[in-house]
């Protein structure tokens, strides 16, 4: 899209006519009134998505990189093409800086068990920060204890934001990588990346970013940002589970080890010798989730066919609009209140536990999610066991939120607040 | 909302706000209280759980910590019940209780639970039965050990 809003399709968002694009919200034909406020942790498909995905198993089917015949040169050809659709979402520069993952989670410990073995000793030191996700944390902890290494943590502020100043001044002599949320899954915040590579770069540090909850709500380019690398998953972009993506530079692709052996990442075997692929192959062994990168690849097209401006605009007017109702709530508390911030509403109730919360919006037909949201340390630092939170997607809409609101107060009546 | 107020019935509404015995007691080695811990990681329930034996009875039970209101009610709950009982009983009560939330097979049989029986409805929601069956899993830690206590004190009295 062209760097301008669509009227015609905010006015969808808006209107919540889109929708009608996700299965999921239509029985019989009808919409179901479904209120799905937890696309932070999974997003809803839209049918294209279902679409893609079906007529690469009932059309396109083979395995891919091996077939001389046709199905095979067709599915090779949509995964290919898929990864293309991610280079180009990401403006990396080659399409062999894109290797298609499980997850962010898969992503984060290839790197840590390639990269981050390869450069990280004893005393050495690997840079991250309170609001990681336990996807962040815990495959440095464990490459911290098979190596030595230091896990260093940059702590954040009440409003949930990172504290630069303690930043900078972690970073010293032994900090060898630094891992980094884009934007934190339990409070929303927006973290200033752009700047914190080129802190780290300054130090040759290389730096990863983690996109998991950042590329459903904003436009990423990572030229721009110069990051190393930069990771994420399709099912939280309305694409298929099991599929994730890992952009590297290709300089530092190219120098690491393989993590998994196996098929389609070597280039020749023997006993004696095996040489490996050149890039992605190299990363991608055995044979990979065809279907998911074709979903996913489906997903970000239909992402960009509305575009980010339109996407900005609508999820802005829903930002402020939430914001203003929590505020009329009496005894709520949100956490986290980042001045630059996804539409996430990561929330507590005075005397009523998340957990009570969760059940009750579920019983009004709304999904939310309840508990430390995978970042227990965000948690500790807040002092709360765990909140409700809300967290938006493209077909959200301020009826939603009013939905939220209204089972909110039929809680705390019944809880006699 | 039917099946919900089912599910906070005014009882789990009441030792939810209001718990009784959450307090702690003081254990030390040798002495005889015990005291166990039960964490749900999924949604951050923290309990310890307090116990006085002598004789093979619970004189005392008490506990500590934060979650919602069902685990909350079903920790107050099962203090309340199960003081003054012999080991006996409350293995009854114990496993009649898990059967009635977790035993997809079995008919719940509240009878014999008394006002416990009013756990019966969080079957229906697969996601809280975790909230309220975490104090009777941390009591089983707490059975065994009291339960092999008793062996080594008849033992020693078999050597005698």
């Amino acid at each position: 899209m062209s760097g301008v809003v669509s009227e015609s399709l905010l006015t969808r968002l808006r209107t919540g006519n889109l929708r009608t694009d996700f299965p999921i919200f239509q029985t019989d034909g009808q919409d179901n009134g479904l209120v799905y406020l937890d696309s932070g942790a999974s997003a809803q498909k839209p049918q294209v998505v279902l679409d893609a995905v079906n007529n690469l198993y009932a059309n396109s089917y083979a395995n891919i990189h091996r077939g001389v015949y046709k199905l095979s040169e067709d599915a090779t050809k949509l995964y290919e093409g898929a990864r293309e659709t991610v280079r180009s979402f990401l403006n990396a520069r080659h399409r062999k800086e894109i290797i298609f993952v499980r997850g962010t989670t898969e992503a984060i410990n290839l790197l840590a068990n390639t990269i981050g073995r390869d450069r990280l000793g004893k005393g050495d030191e690997v840079l991250i920060t309170h609001m990681e996700h336990h996807s962040n944390i815990v495959p440095w902890q464990l490459l911290c204890q098979s190596s030595g290494a230091v896990l260093k943590v940059v702590p954040i502020t009440e409003a949930g934001e990172l504290d630069m100043d303690a930043f900078a001044d972690l970073i010293g002599p032994q900090t060898k990588m630094i891992s980094v949320a884009h934007v934190s899954n339990a409070l929303g915040t927006i973290n200033p990346v752009k700047e914190i590579v080129a802190m780290a770069h300054e130090q040759g540090i290389p730096v990863i970013l983690d996109g998991a909850q950042a590329v459903p709500h904003m436009p990423v380019d990572v030229q721009d940002l110069d990051c190393d690398f930069y990771v994420f998953s399709g099912h939280k972009l309305y694409g298929p589970t099991g599929i994730g993506v890992l952009y590297g530079k290709a300089d530092l692709l190219e120098q690491m080890p393989p993590y998994e052996g196996g098929g389609d990442m070597i280039e020749s075997v023997t006993f004696e010798k095996t040489t490996f692929a050149p890039l992605p192959a190299r990363f991608e062994a055995g044979t990979p989730n065809i279907a998911g990168a074709v979903g996913l690849g489906a997903a970000i097209d239909y992402v960009q066919g509305i575009g980010f401006e339109t996407i900005e605009a609508h999820s802005a007017e829903l930002h402020r609009y939430g914001n203003d109702l929590l505020a009329g709530i009496p005894g709520l508390r949100q956490i986290g209140t980042a001045k630059n911030k996804a539409t996430l509403f990561s929330f507590v109730l005075d005397g009523i536990h998340p957990h009570d919360v969760g059940t009750f919006l579920a019983e009004e037909n709304v999904a939310v999610r309840t508990g430390h949201h995978c970042a227990q340390p965000v948690m500790e630092r807040f002092q709360v066991p765990a909140t409700t939170r809300a967290s938006l997607g493209i077909y959200n809409t301020k009826a939603d939120l009013d939905a939220l609101v209204v089972a909110i107060g039929k809680l705390r009546k019944f809880f006699g607040k | 909302m039917s099946d919900l107020r089912d599910l906070y019935q005014s009882l789990i509404l009441d030792h939810g706000q209001n718990p009784r015995n959450k307090r702690s007691m003081e254990c030390h080695e040798g002495g005889q209280c015990r005291c166990t811990e039960g964490y749900n990681p999924l949604c951050g329930d923290k309990l310890t759980l307090f116990v006085k034996a002598e004789d093979g009875v619970l004189e005392d039970l008490s506990f500590e910590g934060h979650g919602c209101a069902i685990f909350t009610a079903s920790s107050s709950m099962l203090t309340e019940v199960l003081k003054g009982r012999s080991i006996e009983e409350i293995r009854e009560i114990q496993n009649k209780y898990l059967q009635m939330l977790t035993d997809e097979e079995v008919e719940p049989d509240p009878e014999g639970l008394g006002k416990l029986a009013v756990f019966g409805g969080v079957k229906d929601f697969p996601a809280r039965v975790k909230c309220a069956t975490l104090p009777w899993r941390a009591l089983e830690a707490i059975l065994q050990a009291v339960d092999e206590d008793k062996v080594k004190s008849e033992d020693s009295v078999a050597t005698e």
